[in-house]
């Protein structure tokens, strides 16, 4: 900058004009030198330990700093992180660690905080994802074995969001028990992080801002490019566009359909969407004699095959898809979504409306003046999850069905569709499977509710099928894959013939991002900064 | 005023034990903390272990036991959200919001004082008609409308102020963080305070302004006026100090409005204070820290009442006479 402030009294107006102009531009060109990608999201990774929640987005910004044994690309597929090399041997799987990899405090990541990790994940939030082992044994400093309860064909897709931490540090800074919420005391891990990642925290206050700079020290070679990383909490969805309008974020999360064309149609600004994993869907109580919530008396509606079809035939699921999601969803026919291993488009057309049919089909089971029940909906949870509430309510009035929507915030809805008491006779649910597999749905919301083993905990209708148990017992065993894809097939074959459950749609991950930022959008909402280029 | 003083101190814990009664039922009624806190795909066992240890079985009377022996200890126990120690949570929350409350707060004094004293001295004046036609808007346009009005203009639009957050911080000691001394915390601190003080201001000005309209219609006023007392004496020194009584009660009682109602203000502009820990524990039915919240904010008014009965034998001796 050769201007000399003394000067500015001599110019004339326009060339004070091109002066400022000059010195803004050098001023606003300074910063571009070390990269920093700003983005918003509306919920906080709202704890830093790994083991603590297997929470979907938690774990997705934790894992820019701690890391898998095996990652996913941005397609989904998977490839070696901390592990370069893994095989199965009936129940015994042996992975080969990578050597040469350090913890961002400097200690070397071996086996130890391998068996390590595995014991802190132990009656923890992510117990779930290492449900099927039952042991884990080192073999030497970069071999480890895992044991599973009978012969586990999908471990690795299973332990892609399992984080691995230093043994060291956690003894050091008595952060051995993973977060939880009957501590008595707050976890070390809770606040800090040490991992082997890309990045690293560098400053860090809970709900409000996350920042991190890239780790120079990282194993692998960086895609990326960016030197920091600030990601904000803006939970109001107005203001979170209004925040990267105002170039204040250079990407948000979450972006509300209503307002997708408003960003998209903003210039400097584009919209990415794609299919989430997520599936949403309607299931009917029809394990009661009597539903809780109905004008029926006596006996139970839903127990019937062709009351349920008749619903499902009521749904016109192009509605939704236009008029409440404004495009921002897939309509679809089953319970997986097409990213989900074992979906297959046989069972994954969404049905063809037909309300005549509909008519005939409750006429004939006794109903011909419809009845009515109460349809359990959250208003916070999925998006647009009350307004698709209120649509099926029309949408169903069609064929004579008094549907009464009852919204109510997450936590209130979950207190009385939850197990043990499953206090509903219709609701409309949302679930992602944490493997990317269909037997964990199958497993989780499908099959006959059993305590013992957890099978069926969300079942919230009390479904019940032996054929559908049998098969999911002979999944959860099946090594060749497309013997397990043909009996993930037939099982979400009888599912559909049922009509116990009325898939809706697949939701979509909508972000809005400032031109020139080249990143990959994964199905599951995660945002890998390692795989972020600003241009 | 001793007597007068024991009373109202009395009067003030009996009004702390019941807000934490209800606080706590209301609590303890609003939702499923399990459904935040184990997947989905959770078995029965840990269920019924997650229960156990946080004693969600136990009748409401052992809990509220519980939940008061610990609260006397000093201890609101453990976020089940975050798994931080609710105290630090508030702690680190609090300097937001009291920060946001005070300059609002001043800007209502301010505007809502001297507006109010012109409109109601210049009762019949053009400029107070205005006023007074504009400060029905403030009355009923709701806050997340102003809010998301102003971000529209002054951030998107205009680019001059952010829309979101509390700017850069100082921290001051281990307990207190300001934006008080930066620029960006000025900034940040400009579309928010004028937010929530809008409601505020308009109402403390309606409220002087009758205040004084009514007082010029007394007898002393009149018999001030006969005797030849200048206008200006009249109503500066005799009627508004007659008229302050009311509206140090509004205006302390607004403070505590402000900082419990500051929600949907920190909700809107991303304002990482109290209202907005509140709104995302909500959602989670994460108990502890609502509970410490509601008796927080019930605290914080029954602070700022007793401090504004105790300054009414300053204001107007004659409230000792009628007795307590």
């Amino acid at each position: 900058m050769a201007i000399r402030v003394g000067g500015f009294g001599k110019m004339s107006k326009v060339h004070r004009l091109l002066a400022s102009c000059a010195l803004m531009a050098g001023l606003m060109a300074a910063p571009a030198q070390s990269a920093e990608f700003k983005w918003a999201a509306p919920l906080d990774a709202y704890t830093l330990d790994p083991h603590a929640v297997d929470n979907t987005f938690v774990l997705s910004v934790l894992s820019n700093v701690y890391e898998p044994l095996i990652r996913r690309a941005a397609d989904l597929s998977l490839e070696p992180a901390l592990a370069t090399e893994w095989h199965q041997d009936g129940n015994v799987w042996r992975f080969k660690l990578r050597e040469g990899v350090k913890f961002q405090n400097g200690s070397t990541f071996n086996a130890d905080d391998v068996v390590f990790s595995f014991n802190r994940s132990q009656h923890s939030g992510v117990e779930g994802m290492l449900a099927t082992v039952e042991s884990i044994t080192r073999v030497d400093d970069y071999t480890i074995e895992m044991k599973t309860r009978g012969v586990d064909p999908i471990l690795p897709l299973e332990i892609t969001e399992w984080l691995i931490m230093d043994k060291e540090w956690a003894e050091a800074n008595g952060a051995v028990k993973a977060a939880s919420a009957d501590n008595k005391d707050e976890s070390f891990a809770t606040r800090n992080m040490n991992g082997t990642g890309p990045f690293k925290v560098t400053e860090r206050e809970p709900n409000i801002r996350t920042v991190m700079t890239a780790n120079p020290d990282w194993w692998d070679k960086p895609q990326h490019n960016i030197d920091k990383s600030t990601f904000f909490v803006i939970a109001n969805p107005a203001t979170r566009v209004s925040a990267l309008l105002s170039g204040e974020v250079d990407m948000i999360q979450a972006v509300p359909p209503q307002d997708a064309e408003r960003v998209g149609s903003t210039e400097g600004f584009h919209v990415m969407s794609g299919p989430d994993v997520r599936v949403i869907y309607l299931q009917m109580d029809v394990a009661r004699d009597e539903l809780l919530f109905s004008s029926v008396k006596g006996a139970n509606p839903f127990k019937d095959q062709r009351v349920r079809e008749a619903l499902r035939l009521a749904i016109d699921s192009e509605v939704i898809h236009k008029k409440v999601m404004r495009g921002f969803s897939v309509p679809t026919g089953t319970l997986v979504a097409k990213e989900v291993n074992g979906y297959n488009d046989a069972v994954g057309a969404p049905t063809v409306p037909d309300v005549e049919k509909a008519k005939k089909l409750l006429a004939e089971a006794g109903y011909p003046n419809g009845f009515s029940v109460t349809l359990d909906c959250t208003n916070d949870r999925f998006v647009m999850d009350e307004a698709i509430c209120i649509t099926l309510a029309g949408l169903m009035a069609r064929i004579g069905v008094d549907v009464q929507p009852r919204a109510q915030t997450v936590g209130r809805w979950a207190q009385q569709i939850n197990p043990p008491e499953y206090k509903t006779s219709f609701a409309m649910v949302g679930f992602t499977p944490a493997t990317y597999d269909a037997h964990n749905m199958l497993q989780t919301i499908i099959g006959t509710r059993d305590p013992a083993s957890g099978r069926g905990i969300f079942n919230i209708g009390g479904y019940s099928d032996k054929k559908v148990d049998d098969l999911i017992a002979r999944i959860q065993v099946e090594t060749d894959a497309d013997k397990r894809r043909g009996l993930i097939g037939e099982a979400l074959a009888i599912i559909k013939e049922s009509a116990a459950y009325i898939p809706l749609h697949q939701q979509m991950v909508i972000w809005g991002i400032k031109n020139g930022i080249d990143l990959k959008q994964r199905a599951d909402g995660g945002l890998p900064l390692r795989l972020i280029h600003l241009q | 005023m001793i007597l007068y003083s024991l009373s109202r101190l009395a009067q003030a814990l009996i009004v702390l034990v019941c807000i934490s009664l209800i606080g706590f039922l209301l609590v303890s009624n609003l939702g499923d903390p399990l459904a935040t806190l184990l997947p989905s795909d959770a078995t029965q066992a840990q269920r019924d272990q997650l229960i156990q240890a946080l004693n969600l079985n136990a009748g409401v009377v052992e809990r509220f036991g519980l939940f008061l022996n610990d609260m006397v200890h000093g201890s609101f126990g453990i976020s089940y959200r975050t798994h931080e120690p609710v105290s630090t949570l508030i702690a680190q929350r609090l300097p937001a919001t009291v920060e946001l409350a005070l300059v609002s707060l001043a800007i209502t004094v301010v505007l809502g004082v001297s507006g109010g004293v012109y409109c109601g001295v210049h009762a019949k004046s053009p400029v107070a008609k205005a006023i007074m036609f504009f400060s029905l808007a403030g009355v009923t346009l709701p806050t997340f409308v102003l809010g998301i009005l102003l971000i529209l203009v002054f951030s998107v639009n205009l680019g001059w102020l952010p829309s979101f957050g509390r700017g850069n911080v100082v921290a001051l000691g281990d307990w207190w963080t300001t934006g008080f001394l930066t620029a960006s915390g000025w900034r940040a601190l400009v579309l928010p305070s004028i937010t929530l003080a809008m409601f505020q201001v308009t109402f403390v000005l309606r409220m002087i302004r009758s205040q004084l309209l009514e007082i010029g219609q007394t007898d002393f006023v009149r018999f001030a006026r006969a005797r030849g007392l200048p206008p200006r004496s009249i109503w500066y020194v005799h009627a508004l100090k007659n008229a302050l009584v009311p509206v140090v009660t509004i205006t302390g009682l607004q403070l505590g409005n402000i900082i419990a109602f500051s929600v949907v203000t920190e909700s809107v502009f991303a304002w990482p204070g109290l209202g907005l820990l509140f709104l995302q524990s909500i959602q989670s039915a994460d108990v502890p820290v609502i509970s410490a919240y509601l008796i927080l904010i019930g605290v914080i008014f029954i602070v700022i009442n007793l401090l504004v009965e105790l300054s009414y034998p300053l204001l107007d001796p004659r409230v000792l006479r009628r007795g307590t």
